[in-house]
């Protein structure tokens, strides 16, 4: 199939719901919210929520929360640490993807439009479908692989300096906010693995210990697991975490690349 | 790909290779260029004898197949990656990488042919 320009009839987002802020509120903020029932009919919608920010935390997080609490409980969205660490309320924020919890609402200007990871199936309003992200994740076999035996009575010791080397890539909290801003991930998801999981199989083959790298180099050197990556940098100019997939994917090519 | 689906095919060790062409052709196009766009320059507005003797000359010509060659390898090569990109499912993509491929290789081949007449003395 082609790549298609607009999305099927029965996924254009239409005009939501208002709900308006008390009338006492003076530091009045919009939200526009996308919504979406899987056991409903209906289109998408874009429901408009006025939030009192005189009566709400700094984040959009916060203002998602006191929408469901105060305003719509049906409102669904994952989060759970509330800090940037776990990487649960990853969404659409302004037009860039980052964590809802982490994303100061003063910082947008006009209404806050807040939607799910773009071009991921989409389970209920900002929740999206993760299950292939996470298999192509199992795919890259993420764990320390080893074929000599253990030292005797100890773990298996790093320098400072090697340990240094997995700076940058143990951060990553696999929020999926730089795969699913990567065109190349849009359009050949299913098998390009995307910016987070290569990242992530960086991790491995920069590690020191781990003695499996030139199977995890064969597993990588495919024309879409790996090669349709082309440098476009959305991953790392929207990473939350301020990390740098890019760089990991390019760290990946030049060594297939000087093995040759 | 899902979990619980048949894992898929391994991987097609020929990335490395065609990702590796693509920047080496680049780097040799920079030269190449440098050399080209100055000579049409100068050659504008010249006769057609004084155009087919510049391009006879050894040097000119094989420049200009040196330019041809690595012109074309890196349009195979860009073209094969945007119909990797965009064109999707079986049929359609590999009747488009046949099309597209037929087509840069006829171009080829007329270029090189034209350089090898008018060097040869056609």
């Amino acid at each position: 199939m082609m790549v298609e320009f607009l999305l099927p009839r029965n996924s254009r987002v239409v005009k939501g719901k208002h709900f308006a802020a008390p009338a006492r509120a003076r530091n009045v903020k919009t939200l526009k919210v996308y919504r979406w029932d899987p056991d409903k009919d209906d289109n998408p919608r874009l429901d408009s929520f006025e939030v009192d920010l005189d009566d709400c935390g700094a984040m959009v997080l916060d203002a998602l929360i006191k929408i469901k609490d105060e305003t719509d409980p049906t409102l669904t969205f994952r989060r759970s640490c509330r800090e940037g660490v776990c990487g649960s309320c990853a969404m659409n924020i302004d037009g860039v993807n980052t964590l809802a919890c982490i994303k100061r609402i003063e910082e947008i200007k006009g209404e806050v439009k807040v939607y799910p990871l773009p071009h991921m199936e989409v389970v209920k309003d900002l929740v999206p479908d993760l299950e292939g992200a996470y298999a192509q994740y199992a795919s890259i076999e993420p764990w320390l692989q080893t074929e000599t035996p253990a030292p005797e009575g100890r773990e298996r010791l790093q320098s400072t300096e090697e340990r240094e080397r997995l700076d940058g890539l143990w951060e990553c909290i696999l929020c999926f906010c730089c795969s699913t801003a990567c065109p190349s991930y849009w359009w050949n998801g299913d098998r390009f693995l995307g910016p987070a999981i290569l990242l992530q199989a960086y991790r491995w083959i920069a590690d020191s210990r781990d003695e499996a790298t030139t199977k995890r180099l064969d597993a990588l050197e495919d024309p879409f697991r790996l090669y349709r990556c082309h440098t476009i940098m959305n991953c790392t100019n929207t990473c939350p975490k301020g990390l740098n997939p890019a760089k990991a994917i390019a760290e990946i090519k030049k060594l297939i690349s000087t093995r040759r | 790909m899902s979990p619980g689906s048949a894992p898929p095919p391994g991987s097609a060790p020929q990335g490395a290779g065609h990702w590796w062409v693509q920047r080496l052709t680049a780097i040799a196009l920079v030269p190449l260029t440098i050399w080209f766009v100055p000579s049409m320059a100068m050659l504008a507005g010249k006769s057609h004898g004084a155009v087919v003797a510049w391009l006879g000359a050894p040097l000119n010509a094989m420049l200009m197949a040196s330019l041809l060659a690595v012109t074309f390898t890196h349009l195979w090569l860009g073209l094969e990656s945007i119909i990797e990109d965009y064109v999707h499912a079986g049929r359609r993509h590999i009747g488009t990488m046949i099309a597209m491929k037929i087509a840069v290789a006829g171009m080829a081949l007329a270029s090189f042919f034209a350089v090898a007449k008018i060097a040869f003395g056609g």
